[in-house]
């Protein structure tokens, strides 16, 4: 039967009746198994070759790609660049995340307009997204660097103070913040781990591993989307794509996580 | 208020306080940031997150740590909140309580196409309640045999009904939400939840 269970993967993992309840040593065994076994193969891999052809075809109504994009590392440099985002931009002067600078190299390339450069975020079954892609191609062309995104501009420090309210801003009809799930070592949700966000070992582990193939729904999810869905999951409205909170918040988690190594595209439940 | 505030918190740093953090500026772009980063969707669901009562804008900025006064202070005030049913009748059915533990649906912006249907506890996200789940999380305290100890008097029946119904009068900035405050779930939901706890035939005691 953990045998079984360990195969099937992880719906026969959460019904399997014979781990015993009590036995909190054979459920994390067997969590540990099912995370081994994912990571032999990774489907995200198809996204970031899809990527990488999406970041070198000419689009929009300019007709143009996205090699001269300025990912803060210079024009046209995707290696190396995830690991120093999010950063200040002087062009924009704002700060910017991965999927935010991706938007405006689609404007200013490519000329399509803000709104066609957000309109599909995230796939859908049936319905790819260039942009998760493309993210995805930019993530992986840091893998196995030092991620060390810049907190030295005065509007880097000023989006890591919102970030952190943010972080501990307790709304809705639930009460919850993001610190509510990850503010403290070693919990769960169900049987999901949960990191806490501002201890660098678990920061470090997580918060670079996406874009990730998420096995739970079957699809690579960005960063952005974990926000949007950690939101959902809060009972807050819907958090608008590459909005300021969203980037401000990757700003704070991105300190702690500094110093660790880029895993992107994970491999996640 | 807000330097009432500031002067309890000057007063827990045993530290002392020089000059007042700038964590006023910082909370006020937040709540500024907040409010441009939610402007598609919901309009409904915006009005209930844009504000926060005095509970979560305290438990916000004390981090979840708020000194002994500011948490005493919830505390009472969150108390004289709690709605007991008039007919006294605290203890449901076990059974439903059970269902209500384990359906996470309710109040999420995708949850609005089915109106009609009730909001769940999701109890066991959080906390191990009856052996057969072990699909539970460990955010809260493990419940599993909370009746067996406390037995299912009166006394302990109105503790759980309290609890569930606004957890802040008991714990200031506790992680649980405000279940009967907020209507998340109904009186009826709650009394199924006590039963789930209490009731020596529920599971969660056997």
């Amino acid at each position: 039967m953990r045998a079984l269970a360990a195969t099937v993967g992880a719906v026969a993992l959460v019904f399997c009746a014979s781990v015993p309840a009590q036995d909190k040593d054979v459920t994390q065994r067997e969590i540990e198994r099912y995370r081994e076994l994912l990571a032999e193969g990774n489907p995200a891999d198809l996204a970031e070759a899809k990527g990488e052809e999406l970041w070198k075809t000419k689009r929009g109504p300019k007709q143009a790609s996205l090699e001269r994009c300025d990912l803060g590392l210079g024009a046209g440099v995707v290696k190396g660049a995830y690991a120093r985002l999010p950063r200040w931009f002087a062009d924009t002067d704002r700060v910017q995340d991965l999927e935010s600078r991706l938007v405006t190299c689609m404007v200013t390339l490519q000329g399509f307009t803000e709104d066609e450069a957000k309109k599909n975020p995230f796939s859908a079954p049936g319905r790819g997204s260039p942009i998760e892609d493309i993210a995805t191609y930019v993530a992986g062309a840091s893998k196995g660097m030092k991620f060390a995104p810049p907190l030295e501009h005065p509007k880097e420090l000023e989006a890591f103070r919102t970030g952190e309210e943010l972080f501990y801003r307790r709304a809705g009809p639930h009460d919850f913040s993001c610190a509510t799930c990850h503010g403290d070592n070693g919990k769960r949700i169900r049987l999901q781990d949960l990191p806490k966000l501002t201890d660098p070992k678990e920061a470090q582990k997580v918060f670079t591993t996406w874009p990730a193939y998420r096995v739970s729904q079957g699809s690579v999810r960005t960063m952005q989307h974990r926000l949007y869905d950690c939101y959902w999951q809060m009972r807050h409205p819907q958090l608008d794509y590459v909005s300021e909170a969203s980037i401000d918040l990757q700003v704070f988690m991105a300190k702690y996580a500094s110093g660790g190594t880029v895993e992107a595209p994970g491999l996640k439940r | 208020m807000r330097s009432a505030a500031l002067f309890v918190a000057c007063a827990a740093l045993v530290a002392g306080c020089t000059t007042p953090p700038p964590e006023n500026d910082a909370r006020r772009e937040a709540q500024a940031a907040f409010e441009r980063s939610f402007t598609h969707g919901n309009k409904e669901m915006f009005a209930r997150v844009v504000g926060q009562d005095d509970v979560q804008a305290l438990c916000s900025r004390y981090r979840n740590r708020p000194p002994a006064d500011v948490a005493e202070r919830i505390q009472k005030s969150q108390a004289a909140t709690i709605v007991y049913p008039a007919d006294g009748k605290l203890m449901g059915d076990w059974r439903q309580g059970e269902k209500i533990a384990e359906d996470g649906f309710g109040l999420r912006f995708t949850d609005t196409n089915q109106p009609n249907r009730p909001n769940g506890g999701n109890c066991y996200a959080c906390h191990q309640l009856a052996p057969h789940e072990v699909s539970y999380g460990t955010l809260g305290p493990s419940l599993y045999r909370f009746g067996r100890t406390r037995g299912s008097g009166e006394a302990i029946q109105r503790y759980v009904y309290g609890k569930v119904y606004n957890s802040e009068a008991f714990t200031a900035c506790s992680g649980m939400p405000r279940f009967g405050l907020h209507q998340v779930l109904t009186p009826e939901q709650i009394r199924h939840v006590v039963a789930l706890l209490l009731d020596p035939e529920s599971p969660v005691n056997k």
